[in-house]
């Protein structure tokens, strides 16, 4: 539930295996929300370190997505982009509890802002 | 099988006859012609009636990996290219060491100077009631196999009484085959002459995860049936029923035939060093022999035998020593190798190492700084090291610390350069366990001229099967070569060694049905691929499998999800389809309204004669694809690898120069063609008269009407590189430039790669291949034509209008939304 640290944003089934949601924060940007094929959830800010394309709408692959606008690669736990290219896109934690995703208050609004 | 006069008459060589067309036999036979290719006379008498074969890759066989031919290892060329006589389907039934004779079951009689036994193993059948009943069989040669196919095929319940090596791979083979397997096992642990505990319980866990029954100590009491297998009843009472029971507890040398010649024969036939019997015009290799006490049940020995028979048989003897053995399981997905001995003992001490969340367990045993056994579980890479530090008897107490975490650790950062690890094997070392083939081989076989990695295929065989070491010998390729190593076919990404037509040709070749099964099968080195091959694989399997497949949605790229194009702000542009390029008030009016209603700040025509909404939000999406359906107008699928547009002129209804109707033409290609997948985007047009008002000739299929008929293009570009098109034909009619199209568009779906444009296509198979298939070959052409017109039966449906009607409308939405307030509280 969500208490003063954490936020509940639904369920962990909501979010598709290998693919993403997204979280809206009013006046900020969106939260990309990944589930990967081993099951494990990340929150990354949803803006790609390089020309700010959609996360949220690359393609999931080990603990990585693809960036739909150029194809650079972004660690989902890291944030950090991978291979040659070099940026950051802020992550936000993230953990489960009883089924439910609650990702962290703090840096959802630092990240978003 | 009929029989062939064995002996041409003016042959006076000396006479080999060899007992056994199995493995053993044929590569000692193999050895010897690579020695000396005439000094010997050679004839093969084989019980089974088949070509010489790879025994032990009957479980991919049996579990749909690989076909017969794929595991042929010599075919009925190679008996006669070398001038062997074979006698196959007609076992020996006697041999008479006084007269130098081998008898047949049929009666057929041959001479010999020498001969060599190589029959082998027979597989034991406990002596339970019920052994006897039809459905009761072993797992041991092709006729096996095929009895078991056929068991899948009507369905039903197995039971596989054995868990060792063979007993799981036939329970893993009939799983995949749909039946209900349940394995029955005297001992407490599974595999337990190759695996300690924890490994067996590793293996025991994730067969059950895969839908096996596996009993541990379980003690076989009798097999049921009236007149045909019915069940297994265990000594405990439970019954289990079963319409195919596999025995696979073991298998014991095979010598009665040596034993009734009155050979030496212990637990196997006796031989010494140069594997001569008792009699010393009679040789034996294989699992039929004993060696020192010891009998081997696994092929890696054979080759060590076959050698030094071969170099006995020259007159240059070596000798054998007996062989380390080390096995794996040829089960997909789970890796289990065990090398040496692990039972522990005194002076011994165990090195484990246990990843529970990788599902890894690896257990190295060293006794006197010197590795004498291991076991790896879930992570079999470091197998050969340390097998090759086994055989070698290798001081391993400067390594001891690291010795754990694998080559690339234990031999220092340098090492996880995989070409340094390769560097590091010993000649002797094993790279491809398959055909049984050491690095030294396979550097030999590169400096005599084998260039690439076919070329080692073909040559030494390194690689050939399986497939599993095939970057080892890429390595070795790179190793020997230096820069001078010939590029491979491009790989498909990182992800694999496999380029895209051998992925494509091993897709149909397996009968694979979806993306984790290509990356299984494939040994994908990521665990579930990357952005490149995903959607490449995806639509590998689409096409090979039209009306069948289930689509990856997570393996497309975002436009072919959405069904729109993603721009470089975040929104989307919408296309909808327009026949031909035709429209009429209606749809205007839809498409001014969705602009009015949405927003959209531009409208815009495209290069192929459709109007491109943009800056459309991606939850607005599903209410524009409701409102352009309810105008009648369907998706143009302008964001995908697919059928694009078919451009027109008006051709001859309007135009003063116009011979034909290209709007009416181009209006029925777009209904033929459109919703189809391609490897990449597709462009048609045509054009009524050699003006080309259409722009025929740079798009991936034109048709130009002129007065005669119609000329057909193909390959035209106007990207980056322009390129304009080839003529492929004429035609006379509208029909055939119809059916021409379907058959390209069919060709180019099936051979291309994926991301590969019909140019670059054309330009590297060439167009007289494009010609052969299309215009010359009309039975072809027409084979395409009918396989495109299936596919198309299945894709012609318009994805907006299930998103419009609400299907994965989640993909719109957002999971949640926070305000401020809340956010900020």
């Amino acid at each position: 539930m969500t208490t003063a640290e954490w936020l509940d944003i639904g369920w962990v089934d909501q979010i598709p295996v290998r693919g993403s949601r997204t979280v809206q924060v009013e006046g900020g940007g969106d939260i990309a929300v990944f589930r990967t094929a081993e099951g494990k959830v990340f929150a990354l800010l949803d803006r790609c370190p390089h020309k700010h394309g959609r996360l949220s709408q690359g393609i999931v692959h080990g603990g990585a997505v693809a960036c739909p606008l150029h194809n650079w690669r972004i660690s989902l736990s890291t944030g950090e982009a991978l291979g040659e290219d070099k940026g950051c896109t802020p992550t936000v934690p993230v953990k489960i509890d009883a089924g439910r995703v609650l990702i962290c208050r703090a840096s959802t609004l630092k990240a978003a802002a | 099988m009929e029989h062939r006069p064995l002996k041409p008459d003016a042959d006076t060589r000396e006479h080999l006859v060899v007992i056994g067309n199995g493995m053993a036999g044929c590569r000692a036979v193999e050895e010897l012609l690579a020695r000396d290719p005439t000094r010997y006379r050679v004839t093969i008498f084989g019980a089974e009636p088949r070509v010489n074969y790879n025994r032990i890759m009957l479980s991919p066989v049996l579990a749909g990996e690989k076909c017969f031919d794929d595991i042929v290892i010599n075919d009925a060329a190679w008996y006669t290219d070398n001038g062997i006589a074979l006698a196959a389907g007609d076992p020996v039934a006697a041999i008479d060491r006084a007269a130098k004779t081998v008898t047949t079951r049929s009666g057929l009689s041959e001479t010999y100077d020498r001969l060599l036994i190589a029959t082998g193993s027979d597989p034991f059948i406990i002596p339970v009631p019920g052994k006897d009943l039809p459905g009761v069989i072993a797992f041991r040669d092709m006729d096996d196999v095929d009895t078991m196919l056929a068991a899948a095929d009507a369905g039903g319940d197995a039971v596989v009484i054995g868990g060792g090596l063979l007993g799981l791979e036939a329970a893993h083979g009939l799983s995949l085959r749909g039946m209900k397997v349940t394995v029955i096992h005297l001992m407490p642990t599974l595999m337990e002459r190759q695996l300690d505990e924890a490994a067996g319980w590793l293996l025991k866990n994730a067969l059950e995860a895969r839908g096996q029954t596996i009993l541990t100590g379980a003690d076989t009491a009798e097999i049921v049936g009236d007149g045909r297998v019915e069940g297994v009843r265990l000594k405990d009472g439970t019954l289990i029923p079963a319409s195919l029971v596999v025995m696979a507890v073991g298998i014991r040398p095979s010598v009665a035939l040596a034993r009734d010649a009155g050979l030496a024969v212990g637990r196997g036939i006796q031989v010494d060093d140069h594997m001569v019997t008792s009699d010393p015009a009679v040789l034996a290799v294989g699992e039929c022999v004993e060696h020192d006490g010891q009998v081997y049940g696994l092929v890696a020995p054979l080759w060590d035998m076959c050698r030094s028979l071969a170099d006995g048989l020259v007159e240059k003897p070596s000798g054998y020593r007996g062989s380390a053995t080390s096995t794996k399981l040829k089960v997909s997905g789970i890796d289990v190798f065990s090398a040496g001995d692990f039972s522990g003992g005194d002076g011994c001490e165990d090195i484990v190492l246990r990843d529970a969340s990788r599902g890894v367990y690896k257990r190295v045993i060293v006794r006197d700084d010197r590795i004498v056994g291991a076991v790896l579980y879930g992570d079999t890479a470091d197998g050969n090291w340390y097998f090759d530090l086994l055989k070698r008897q290798e001081d391993v107490s400067n390594l001891r610390d690291l010795l754990i975490f694998g080559q690339a650790f234990a031999s220092g950062g340098g090492a996880a350069d995989p070409k340094a690890a390769v560097a590091a094997l010993s000649d002797d070392a094993e790279i491809c366990g398959c055909n049984g083939v050491t690095k030294g081989q396979v550097v030999s076989c590169i400096a005599k001229g084998a260039h690439s990695l076919d070329a080692v295929r073909g040559t030494c065989k390194a690689s050939a099967s399986c497939g599993s070491c095939t970057s080892l010998v890429e390595n070795l390729l790179a190793l020997t070569l230096g820069d001078e190593v010939k590029a491979g076919p491009k790989t498909i990404c990182k992800c694999t060694s496999f380029g895209h037509d051998d992925v494509r040709r091993e897709i149909v070749a397996q009968a694979m049905r979806s993306i984790p099964e290509v990356m299984q099968k494939l040994h994908w080195t990521t665990p579930d691929g990357c952005s490149s091959c995903r959607p490449a694989l995806n639509y590998y399997l689409l096409c090979a499998l039209p009306g069948d497949y289930v689509d990856d949605q997570q393996s497309r790229f975002v436009n072919e999800r959405l069904h729109a194009n993603i721009q470089k702000d975040g929104t989307y542009s919408v296309v909808p389809r327009m026949w031909g390029g035709l429209t009429n008030p209606r749809e205007l009016r839809a498409i001014a309204d969705v602009v009015e209603k949405f927003n959209a700040p531009m409208v815009k025509v495209t290069g192929g004669q459709r109007l491109d909404i943009f800056g459309i939000k991606k939850e607005d999406l599903p209410a524009v694809w409701a409102d352009l359906n309810a105008a009648g107008m369907v998706s143009g699928h302008a964001y995908g690898k697919a059928l694009r547009t078919v451009k027109t002129c008006v051709g001859s209804e309007w135009c003063r120069f116009g011979t034909r109707d290209s709007t009416g033409l181009g209006v029925k290609i777009e209904r033929m063609s459109w919703g189809s997948w391609m490897p990449h985007k597709f462009k048609i047009a045509v054009s009524g008269c050699p003006r080309n008002c259409a722009e025929a000739t740079i798009k991936d299929f034109g048709i130009v009407c002129v007065d005669s008929g119609y000329e057909l293009h193909v390959g035209g570009n106007g990207g980056i590189h322009v390129r304009a098109t080839d003529l492929l034909c004429k035609v006379a009619t509208e029909q055939e430039a119809m059916d021409h199209c379907a058959a390209f568009i069919q060709l180019y779906r099936e051979e291309a790669r994926y991301l590969e444009r019909t140019a670059p296509w054309i330009e590297r198979v060439g167009l007289a291949h494009i010609v052969a298939r299309i215009v010359d070959d009309e039975p072809g052409r027409e084979a395409l034509r009918a396989r495109f017109l299936y596919s198309q039966s299945f894709s012609q449906d318009d994805p907006w209008a299930q998103r419009a009607e609400g299907a994965e409308a989640e993909h719109h939405a957002p999971m949640a939304r926070f305000t401020p307030q809340e956010a900020f509280a």
